[in-house]
């Protein structure tokens, strides 16, 4: 039976619920606007996440985790002899470079942060093949659902939250004049200072991110943290849409009919002798 | 004469006019209308008021279908529609996902209605898109004892069979309340 819809409709965590629930195994795919996912489970655990920004190879996701230089990994990955991801963490861990502790937490790091964004994927196709697994190459890590469902709803929650505080991407950011804040007292780090060197009021929230590569989940939190510390401003009131369409009348509970239990007796005999 | 009704719901376009046209021993009183709406435009046509079919089981024992309109503009219908039924079917198009949440709306209403007994029809099982029961189940949060039926809505022996779980639910609610 397939498994397929879009995430407008069934969202990652309804979808992540069903898998684990039903302990499914197979694939699922997810397509968004320019981006692909695939998440790999058996029998209703994650055991493997990718997207195809990245290709999900082991040296990319120690370099991640900080366990390989930038060149290490590159150089690693440009070598042929080396035919799956199994066999260079065997490799690796021989030569000393890393442990088998380090490749399991990095792996399963990589596997988490692949999933986590889905969960603020408003729209995008799904579709669950059964059976299907990741290639035999790749080294998979058994991780319970329960607790990347809770952790995917609380980032949601969080996700929720900026998106009410900041619910259009199109307005621009200018300083304030006077900070309520000492400058001295603030301490930023290099994603907010990229962000900072590009506020202009000319430039939307929406170019900043672009001009910086950022989800909208990493630059509405950004902002968020900037507007929460007094530095910037909005540059125009963000117009908060109306919620959709007031809830109908409520509905009237009323009473059960009162129909014998020989009545249905008839009615179930009636369609059994019709079968 | 006794007559009993039973009431089949659903979202827009999940087969409940056919559901009905399936069984029935008279032509279906459909009260069609062509869709007007471009986004609704699946079918050339929808129910607006409700549709009626009728089978006699006796004479003096005549069961009522209703079919609910599925648009919700026309939401009216419902609770009027509702009145005094014996229980409910809510039909599901099991290849449209996007219809899923209109279809637990559309569930929770009519248990607010009556607390009748109901089963869910998975319909168009018979396509290959077509989500699995048991995942309709979780994804639409169908408690363990209520049944979610595999159903195709153009056979007949299949409506049959989603009519009878319907009434062993009744009688198996009837036995528990003594």
């Amino acid at each position: 039976m397939a498994l397929k819809g879009n995430l407008r409709d069934f969202s990652t965590t309804q979808l992540l619920n069903l898998i684990n629930l039903a302990r499914k195994t197979g694939t699922l795919t997810i397509d968004a606007k320019r981006e692909r996912s695939r998440l790999c489970f058996k029998e209703g655990r994650l055991i493997y996440a990718t997207s195809d920004d990245d290709g999900g190879h082991l040296a990319m996701m120690l370099q991640r985790s900080g366990k390989l230089t930038e060149e290490q990994a590159r150089a690693i990955q440009s070598r042929t002899d080396i035919k799956s991801d199994k066999e260079l963490g065997l490799l690796l861990m021989n030569a000393g470079y890393v442990s088998q502790d380090d490749i399991v937490r990095s792996v399963q790091s990589y596997i988490l942060n692949s999933v986590y964004p889905l969960f603020t994927w408003v729209d995008g196709k799904f579709r669950f093949e059964a059976s299907v697994l990741p290639f035999e190459d790749r080294i998979t890590i058994p991780i319970n659902l329960e607790n990347v469902i809770m952790e995917g709803s609380r980032r949601m929650q969080e996700w929720e939250h900026l998106l009410d505080y900041l619910p259009d991407l199109d307005i621009a950011l200018r300083f304030v004049e006077r900070p309520s804040v000492r400058m001295r007292d603030i301490n930023m780090s290099v994603e907010e200072w990229r962000v900072v060197s590009f506020i202009n009021p000319r430039n939307t929230v929406r170019q900043i991110a672009q001009y910086n590569n950022m989800s909208e989940f990493q630059i509405r939190k950004i902002v968020y943290a900037l507007l929460q510390a007094g530095l910037v401003e909005l540059t125009r009131p963000a117009g908060v849409k109306p919620a959709p369409g007031a809830p109908g009348k409520a509905p009237v509970t009323m009473r059960p009919p009162a129909v014998k239990r020989g009545v249905v007796e008839r009615l179930i005999s009636f369609f059994q002798q019709r079968s | 004469m006794q007559t009993v009704k039973i009431v089949v719901t659903g979202p827009f376009s999940a087969g409940k006019t056919q559901f009905i046209q399936s069984i029935s021993e008279i032509d279906v009183v459909a009260t069609e209308r062509k869709i007007s709406r471009a986004e609704e435009r699946v079918k050339d046509q929808t129910t607006v008021a409700m549709d009626f079919g009728r089978i006699s089981v006796a004479d003096d024992l005549v069961l009522y279908l209703f079919g609910t309109p599925g648009q919700r503009r026309f939401d009216f219908m419902w609770e009027i529609l509702a009145e005094g039924m014996l229980g409910f079917v809510v039909l599901l198009d099991s290849v449209k996902p996007e219809t899923f949440r209109e279809a637990r709306s559309i569930l929770d209403t009519f248990r607010a209605y009556a607390p009748v007994p109901y089963v869910v029809a998975a319909n168009k099982q018979d396509l290959e898109d077509a989500w699995a029961p048991e995942d309709l189940r979780i994804a639409l949060r169908i408690p363990s004892e209520i049944k979610v039926l595999p159903c195709v809505a153009t056979d007949r022996e299949n409506v049959q069979q989603v009519l009878l779980e319907l009434l062993f639910s009744v009688l198996e609610i009837m036995d528990a309340e003594g």
